[in-house]
């Protein structure tokens, strides 16, 4: 339609501020958290830091990495991201093409995976299988039992299903193995949606906090999640290493919020490979033919 | 899937049908690629079902769970006599509920305002700013919420300006639910957009075209042929969420209430952790877990069906 009414053009307008300003709702409360980690200590306890620091000073952060337990966590937390991550895809994706064929048993198979979404254990019974196997105090209690997803299993399952059959049974015909027809002919076309599901299981590894709590009796062994979970909400500030020095310079406030805009930095930075894969990662897996 | 291709899919297979043997002969490695799944599945979804017998005893850690002395319904019964337990309930049902239905409205209603958004780099850049909260962690929401809402910080030194004075928002029991629900909304409802700005991308163009044609405005066009052509979606969005009408969501409770709020924020799953693994109660913790899951389960199979019947959705 060439002509616009003015009710149009108002409502447009209107629409667009509204929308903009929800949309920098969502990131403002990040550029106060910045905010307050480089501003200094008055400034930042007075809370008159809005989007911008007052009286700049970098010492949160300097404190923060010179303080080993914070180093040694965020290194559990890339160490646990890895490996789980990488120990993820393999038991999914390999289960998933299996079950992307037809073969007998499969149906069954598939409701005693699904059955893992509906029902569990729940908090305690899990606490005490994975402590009489040996998980406490066990840096594997991070990567064994989450290991496994349903969800994810079954997006990859979808990926797979949606890869033309013809490919797969010309290979086999050749005498490829299945082995082969998935490193070979299912991996590379599924890159996408693989790179989807692995940045999932990433952040999800990376957010993770509750397993460090239940299961590491000393806070050494804490992820970073576990890490600040104790420091911004149980507000243990012995962990903040904060001496009578220091102090004087920077506050509580301005260390836990360079602590937690830490925690979150990685998140910020895969985001926009993220936001890339997962639209069409999410509608492929949500929406089936 | 229509009759026709049913009729084809039984042939096929009773013609392929083998045997056991045969089966595993042409298709171990299949076998195989489940294997590592079927086992990590086993060993920590379905041992501790099993765990589950804890409820109807009273465990003793030093017993185990073979020497515990059974106790039936009991622990199930104490669930309604404690105020505690009954007050998680009812706070559990508040919060997942306001929960659910302003996450089925919210991004219904923002997918349609973002869809009139022909800019294209703008609508980007929104989609891009709204969908990020949902990665981060509630630990780190739970420690901006705690510094903006805190007694010095952003949102008081914005009230002082017009004489209120300084209120700790988390400590108020008659703002916690608010405080909870609005966050977690804040944190979901962009990622909640996604599906719906999907299937509105799906939509014939053609029929926006004949419907200019024939004289109708852009708000008839998004009531008329966008809401209905989402409306499945809708249906299927909100037949799913009825699985999670229990959940009101642990990792954000757990970093945000504290013993001020226990009486409006305290849930179920915040009331188990505590009565178990604080308080060394696990038969009863486990009772009133296995109470909830129970419930889960039988609404997500109710969902399950019922979106099955009405969007012809399959989980697999």
């Amino acid at each position: 339609m060439r002509r616009t009414s003015l009710s149009r053009k108002i409502f447009v307008g209107c629409n667009t501020v509204f929308l903009v300003t929800v949309a920098l709702l969502c990131l403002l409360p990040l550029v106060n958290l910045f905010a307050i980690s480089l501003s200094g200590k008055s400034a930042a306890n007075s809370g008159i830091v809005t989007f911008w620091p007052v009286d700049f000073t970098g010492l949160a952060y300097v404190k923060t990495f010179n303080n080993s337990n914070f180093i040694r966590s965020i290194l559990i937390s890339f160490l646990r991201t890895f490996v789980g991550t990488f120990l993820s895809m393999f038991v999914i994706t390999t289960a998933g093409y299996a079950l992307s064929k037809e073969f007998r048993g499969r149906t069954a198979l598939m409701w005693f995976f699904v059955f893992t979404m509906l029902f569990g254990g729940g908090l305690i019974p899990s606490y005490m299988v994975n402590t009489s196997i040996g998980l406490k105090n066990n840096f594997l209690v991070y990567i064994l039992p989450g290991a496994f997803g349903c969800y994810n299993l079954i997006l990859i399952m979808n990926f797979f299903k949606s890869i033309p059959k013809a490919l797969e049974e010309a290979a086999l015909i050749d005498g490829a193995s299945f082995f082969t027809v998935l490193w070979k002919i299912f991996l590379p076309l599924s890159k996408a949606g693989l790179a989807t599901v692995a940045l999932f299981i990433m952040v999800g590894n990376w957010n993770e906090w509750f397993t460090g709590i239940l299961y590491m009796s000393d806070t050494k062994n804490y992820p970073l999640a576990s890490f600040l979970q104790v420091i911004v909400v149980q507000g243990n500030q012995q962990d903040l290493a904060l001496d009578p020095t220091s102090a004087a310079a920077m506050s509580e406030r301005t260390i836990k919020a360079a602590q937690v805009f830490i925690g979150a930095l990685p998140i910020l930075m895969v985001y926009p490979f993220l936001q890339k894969y997962f639209v069409k990662g999410i509608v492929i897996g949500a929406v089936k033919e | 899937m229509t009759k026709n291709s049913k009729k084809i899919m039984t042939k096929k297979q009773t013609i392929t049908r083998k045997t056991w043997r045969q089966e595993v002969q042409h298709n171990w490695p299949l076998y195989v690629m489940i294997l590592p799944s079927f086992v990590l599945a086993i060993i920590f979804c379905y041992i501790p079902m099993g765990g589950l017998i804890m409820a109807f005893q009273n465990y003793k850690p030093w017993l185990g769970i073979f020497g515990s002395e059974f106790v039936g319904m009991d622990n199930f019964l104490q669930i309604f006599e404690f105020q505690e337990s009954y007050q998680a309930i009812i706070n559990t049902l508040i919060i997942a509920v306001s929960k659910i239905i302003l996450g089925l409205i919210v991004p219904v209603v923002m997918a349609l305002l973002l869809n009139e958004v022909k800019n294209m780099g703008l609508k980007k850049g929104i989609q891009t700013l709204v969908y990020l909260p949902h990665f981060l962690s509630w630990i780190t929401v739970a420690g901006m919420l705690r510094d903006i809402l805190g007694l010095d910080g952003i949102v008081n030194n914005f009230l002082q300006k017009f004489g209120v004075e300084p209120i700790f928002f988390l400590g108020e029991a008659g703002m916690f639910r608010q405080i909870a629900v609005a966050s977690d909304l804040w944190k979901g409802f962009g990622f909640g957009m996604i599906v719906y700005l999907a299937a509105i991308s799906n939509i014939d163009q053609g029929l926006y075209e004949a419907a200019e044609m024939d004289g109708a405005n852009r708000l008839q066009q998004t009531l008329y042929i966008t809401l209905p052509s989402i409306t499945p979606m809708i249906i299927v969005m909100a037949t799913l969420s009825l699985g999670n009408v229990l959940n009101a969501g642990f990792d954000q409770i757990f970093n945000l209430y504290s013993p001020l709020t226990y009486s409006t924020g305290d849930i179920i799953d915040t009331y188990v952790y505590r009565q178990s693994l604080v308080n060394g109660q696990y038969s009863f913790g486990t009772a009133v877990g296995l109470f909830k899951s129970a419930i889960g389960l039988f609404l997500t199979v109710v969902s399950y069906k019922i979106a099955y019947k009405f969007a012809g959705y399959r989980i697999f």
